[in-house]
């Protein structure tokens, strides 16, 4: 084969791995839009942490219109929690934050976040799940004031 | 945590595209490294490429029914890259050597593993709940190689191969995926104690021991075990995903103060105490000086004059001779590409593992449990370490590690291992970039049909 032939498949090739390259950039440039908050310079997690101002949630909860965790079934039946501004961890292990006595609960059971004006509940791989209303829980989901949340055989609320 | 707010497209046909033309890379190079030696077409390049082009496809077709939402262009890139590590494998082969067909073996066992995985693992979450038996499993595979018997012995200055029959196997490579799922497993339910228990000293504050203990405990295993064997490579490898992983869990700069500052302590003893760290700190450092040149550093240096020669458009595949260099199908692959490709070539080549990352870190972004998010960025930022580590020492950035290139290096461990991720990773995105999965998680003992609110039977956890 002549030189110039190869010369050509030679060039031709790194064209052809660019060609490559340059599909696949213009193939997921739609998704590399992160959500419009995102690119509109909405602050970063340790940006927030060190300014708290930045939050565009106020940083004391007074929009949330939950202030109080109150246990209205099971073992603690009664106990009423004051919510701050810090997640909440909800299990039978002695280090979360309020300590269930429940035999159907997990160590570390669920987590109770606020974020926004709003408070999540998220499972951390309860055996027995935890329940909001009557749905399980598969991810995060806002809790609103009155909604019951079960964890094992203790109901809590959120009330204002 | 940020949502994708456009509706979920499969983009299959993009995938197809893509994969056509990543074919057309891998074929087009398989092509070119015999073209002006009469041997372009014979019966080992149709073989190649038609085994090659038939498994992407089928894996295409398994990601159509199977993982309809998939990223579209994982596959692409995987499948680019492998074709051109094949063609460079093939083409560096001695007449009648056996390593480029054996490179192929490896591919289609690793494709169907992967293949596999995209099949029967229908929601990565299921993998959280072999958290602690993946710990254990890690642990295991690091330790087998130390085990006589099954051990292949010291080869090249590190026990990492273990034996079955005549196949040798580098059970380290599986375990950075099985240590990738017992961080994300692990901190994605612990995050919050080490983020809001323990004391503050300064203005740092350290978590409980009690709330570490796993994470150190499996930090220690695998860097002692490392040491052990002898592998300098892997265990920069594991202590850098302990430490991303960590970091991305716990949105704490403080980590990565702390592992760079592990890192520089840990390589600085190690370079007093072990002899052959010492070595290859000393042949990194003084690699030119001619008696340095004839015991150890030989490798890099002849490398580095060859992608000298390559230059920025490189000697055309088939052209160089990147055979001069000890190991030019494995450890110096990039080297070899770099002779033949030149620096044009090779930053293709970086790109598209940078790519891969992005996909990797995009997948992570999306998806909605903790537990993914952290699997997809280990793993992902796993390949890309691996790659600066293996990069970085052919072009003498750091000392040359045996690490292996993911992808393109000789290797049936290394190859399996990666396209196992690929499979997570594909997985990971299904569910990222899928409409909302609101099914529960079916319990472990009766698989729910999706939809039917199955009551959880109560177990009494002890």
């Amino acid at each position: 084969m002549s030189d110039l032939t190869i010369t050509a498949l030679r060039f031709g090739f790194l064209l052809l791995l660019w060609v490559l390259i340059f599909s696949i950039v213009s193939a997921m440039r739609r998704d590399l839009m992160v959500g419009r908050k995102a690119a509109a310079g909405a602050p970063t997690a340790r940006q927030v942490r060190r300014n708290p101002e930045l939050a565009d949630a106020p940083p004391q909860p007074v929009k949330q219109q939950a202030r109080q965790l109150v246990v209205v079934e099971g073992p603690l039946k009664g106990r009423t929690l004051p919510l701050a501004a810090s997640p909440i961890l909800l299990g039978r292990a002695q280090e979360a934050t309020l300590v269930l006595e429940d035999d159907y609960a997990s160590g570390r059971h669920a987590r109770l976040f606020p974020q926004g004006s709003r408070w999540f509940i998220e499972d951390l791989g309860s055996t027995n799940g935890t329940y909001l209303g009557d749905q399980q829980l598969t991810r995060a989901l806002p809790v609103e004031p009155g909604v019951p949340v079960r964890i094992g055989k203790t109901v809590i609320e959120l009330r204002p | 945590m940020s949502q994708v707010s456009t509706t979920p497209k499969p983009r299959r046909n993009v995938e197809l595209a893509l994969l056509l033309l990543a074919l057309a890379v891998g074929i087009g190079a398989n092509m070119m490294v015999g073209v002006d030696q009469e041997k372009a077409f014979d019966s080992d390049f149709w073989f190649q490429s038609s085994l090659l082009a038939a498994a992407a496809l089928v894996f295409h077709g398994v990601l159509r029914f199977r993982a309809k939402y998939a990223d579209p262009v994982i596959l692409p890139i995987v499948v680019a890259l492998n074709g051109l590590g094949l063609a460079m494998i093939h083409r560096l082969d001695a007449p009648g050597g056996d390593t480029g067909n054996n490179q192929l073996r490896w591919t289609l066992i690793a494709m169907a593993v992967a293949i596999a995985v995209v099949f029967f693992l229908k929601d990565h979450r299921i993998l959280r709940r072999f958290t602690f038996i993946s710990l254990a499993a890690s642990a295991l595979l690091l330790i087998l190689p130390l085990v006589p018997g099954i051990s292949a012995g010291e080869v090249l200055g590190a026990r990492v191969w273990i034996r079955f029959g005549s196949m040798t196997f580098q059970p380290g490579e599986v375990a950075k995926i099985t240590l990738a799922i017992f961080f994300a497993g692990y901190l994605s339910s612990n995050r919050d104690l080490i983020l809001l228990a323990g004391r503050k000293i300064g203005p740092m504050q350290f978590p409980r021991f009690k709330d570490m203990g796993p994470m150190i405990t499996a930090w220690l295993v695998s860097i002692g075990v490392l040491v052990f064997q002898r592998d300098l490579g892997s265990s920069l490898l594991f202590f850098g995903l302990f430490i991303v992983m960590i970091y991305v869990a716990t949105s704490r700069i403080s980590w990565v103060v702390i592992g760079l500052a592990l890192i520089i302590g840990g390589g600085f003893v190690a370079a007093q105490v072990f002899a052959h760290v010492q070595q290859r700190v000393y042949g990194w450092l003084n690699a030119f000086s001619p008696d340095v040149y004839e015991n150890g550093s030989r490798q890099v240096i002849e490398g580095l004059f060859g992608m000298a020669n390559g230059g920025l458009v490189g000697t055309g595949l088939g052209q160089g001779r990147p055979d001069l260099v000890p190991f030019a199908n494995s450890d110096m692959i990039i080297a070899s590409l770099g002779e033949e490709l030149g620096l044009i070539g090779l930053f293709a080549v970086v790109l598209l593992y940078l790519l891969f990352f992005t996909r990797g870190f995009r997948a992570s972004l999306g998806t909605r449990d903790a537990f993914g998010k952290l699997l997809a960025c280990g793993l992902s930022f796993a390949v890309v370490l691996q790659c600066f580590v293996v990069i970085g020492g052919v072009t003498r950035l750091i000392p040359l590690t045996g690490l292996t290139t993911p992808f393109l290096a000789a290797g049936g461990s290394s190859l399996l291992a990666n396209w196992i991720i690929v499979g997570l990773l594909l997985m990971i995105s299904h569910a990222a970039r899928g409409p909302v999965d609101t099914t529960p998680l079916p319990p472990a003992e009766a698989a729910a049909a999706p939809g039917i609110d199955t009551p959880t039977e109560a177990v009494k956890q002890s």
